[in-house]
């Protein structure tokens, strides 16, 4: 399983451009939301929460098609599939190295574009906490969608429309704690959502998302 | 007897076929009956005035929206379990049928939305919900026909919609606690407005008889309309299958 992992890390630093793609994109959507609704701060604060949510679940979007397409073509599935590894613990170390590669740069990165956007300062702990706590739902849930369309020529547009609804819920609730983070409210409701989503899907999506591989395997 | 004697595709087709006009003219006929009756011979609500006769189309097509996903649901799970090919082409054929019945929902939503709240759309739990099953349904229907072999097919999309179905679920309730998290006052007047609860409690049965017929024709339309197209469904299936043994006897 660590050797997986390892795998995994060093293809997304060295092979050109994977790893810092998503942060790049990040950096764009933060950078262009100003710009779309005007440089008013005080309308910055009030929608940074979500944009920041937004982008992030965005950013993880886009590097999901490259997560299992790769190993697609080159072969390593079909090995991953006959190995003494079970495929739930294989796409699960997908998933965490998805995270460590993308989600977990963008929650480094957040609070630094959260000034961009001028949110207020409580909001930056509240901020970093929902997303590291909210990212890694992203990470397996968009492992299930790599996985439904690995074996499709053009699956990307495809992925994101299966995504997308899926993401509602980690979204809803992600952005919700950052708001009222941001506002000072109390926020332990939706924090406890959040994490639950996030244990669940860990827990129990993997099992589809290795019954739908096997499927594309056949 | 059982009912799994129809998971053979020629006795589910011969059946279907004796069973389909019927349940095409009773659904018609309830329908007719329900919609001339609901706008024609009732009086008009005190308050909503002869708006309030749009009910006669956006419950019942919500309802089946909503029992649309259900009965794939169902169906993918026999697929899944006991893998009857007419299950997985019951599912298929029930998706489009369902999202149209999801489009109807929310346009008369939105035409009845317009008198009475002033706004055509609002960021409202159930409307935004069904916006959601929506896209479920769309996204189901794109799986579907992103992929040539229909085995495959089957298996992904039964998959994607029992995981679905724990998402769409999760939404439902998410979606509810974003929105009262949003603007406590302003939502209580539109919820009491459009819960299920004020259909069937506070209507009175001057609206609620002729509701019930909508819902039965709707019931039954939806019936006849996915056993039309599992029909449909299995005869192309066969077309396709007869056209691959010629090309590989020729």
């Amino acid at each position: 399983m660590r050797a997986l992992l390892v795998r995994d890390l060093k293809l997304a630093f060295r092979a050109g451009g994977g790893f810092g793609l998503g942060l790049a994109f990040f950096l764009i959507v933060t950078v262009l939301v100003p710009f779309s609704v005007g440089p008013q701060s005080d309308l910055l604060s009030t929608i940074a929460p979500g944009v920041l949510w937004l982008g992030a679940l965005l950013a993880c979007l886009l590097s999901l098609d490259r997560l299992l397409a790769l190993d697609w073509e080159d072969g390593t599935l079909d090995l991953l599939a006959t190995a003494p590894l079970p495929l739930e613990a294989a796409v699960s170390v997908k998933a965490l190295a998805h995270w460590l590669t993308t989600g977990l740069p963008l929650v480094l990165a957040a609070p630094v574009l959260g000034v961009l956007l001028s949110l207020p300062g409580p909001g930056y702990l509240w901020l970093v906490v929902s997303l590291a706590l909210g990212t890694p739902a992203l990470s397996v849930v968009g492992t299930f969608g790599a996985a439904l369309t690995v074996g499709l020529k053009r699956g990307g547009l495809l992925l994101s429309l299966l995504v997308l609804p899926l993401y509602v819920p980690t979204l809803i609730f992600g952005a919700e704690v950052a708001r009222r983070g941001a506002a000072g409210m109390e926020l332990a409701t939706p924090l406890l959502m959040l994490a639950g989503i996030t244990l669940g899907t860990a827990a129990l999506l993997p099992f589809a998302s290795a019954a739908v591989l096997r499927v594309n395997l056949r | 007897m059982s009912l799994w004697e129809y998971a053979n595709p020629k006795k589910f087709l011969t059946t279907s076929e004796r069973v389909l006009p019927y349940v095409w003219a009773v659904s018609l006929a309830c329908i007719a009956v329900g919609l001339v009756w609901g706008f024609f011979f009732t009086p008009d609500d005190y308050r909503q005035g002869s708006t309030v006769k749009i009910i006669y189309l956006h419950v019942p097509a919500a309802l089946m929206a909503i029992n649309g996903w259900l009965m794939m649901l169902v169906a993918s799970l026999i697929w899944v379990v006991r893998r009857h090919h007419v299950s997985a082409l019951a599912a298929r054929a029930a998706a489009p049928v369902g999202a149209t019945m999801t489009v109807i929902a929310l346009v008369t939503g939105a035409i009845w939305g317009q008198p009475m709240w002033g706004t055509w759309w609002a960021w409202d739990p159930r409307l935004t919900s069904f916006l959601i099953l929506f896209l479920f349904y769309l996204g189901y229907m794109a799986l579907w026909e992103a992929i040539d072999n229909p085995d495959t097919a089957a298996d992904l999309t039964s998959v994607l919609c029992l995981v679905g179905s724990v998402f769409a679920i999760l939404s439902r309730y998410a979606v509810n606690f974003w929105n009262q998290g949003l603007h406590q006052g302003a939502s209580v007047m539109r919820a009491a407005a459009i819960t299920g609860s004020d259909t069937e409690e506070k209507v009175s049965n001057v609206f609620f008889v002729p509701l019930m017929v909508c819902i039965v024709g709707f019931v039954l339309l939806f019936i006849a309309l996915v056993l039309y197209r599992t029909g449909t469904e299995i005869r192309s299936r066969r077309i396709r299958a007869l056209m691959a043994r010629e090309r590989a006897g020729a």
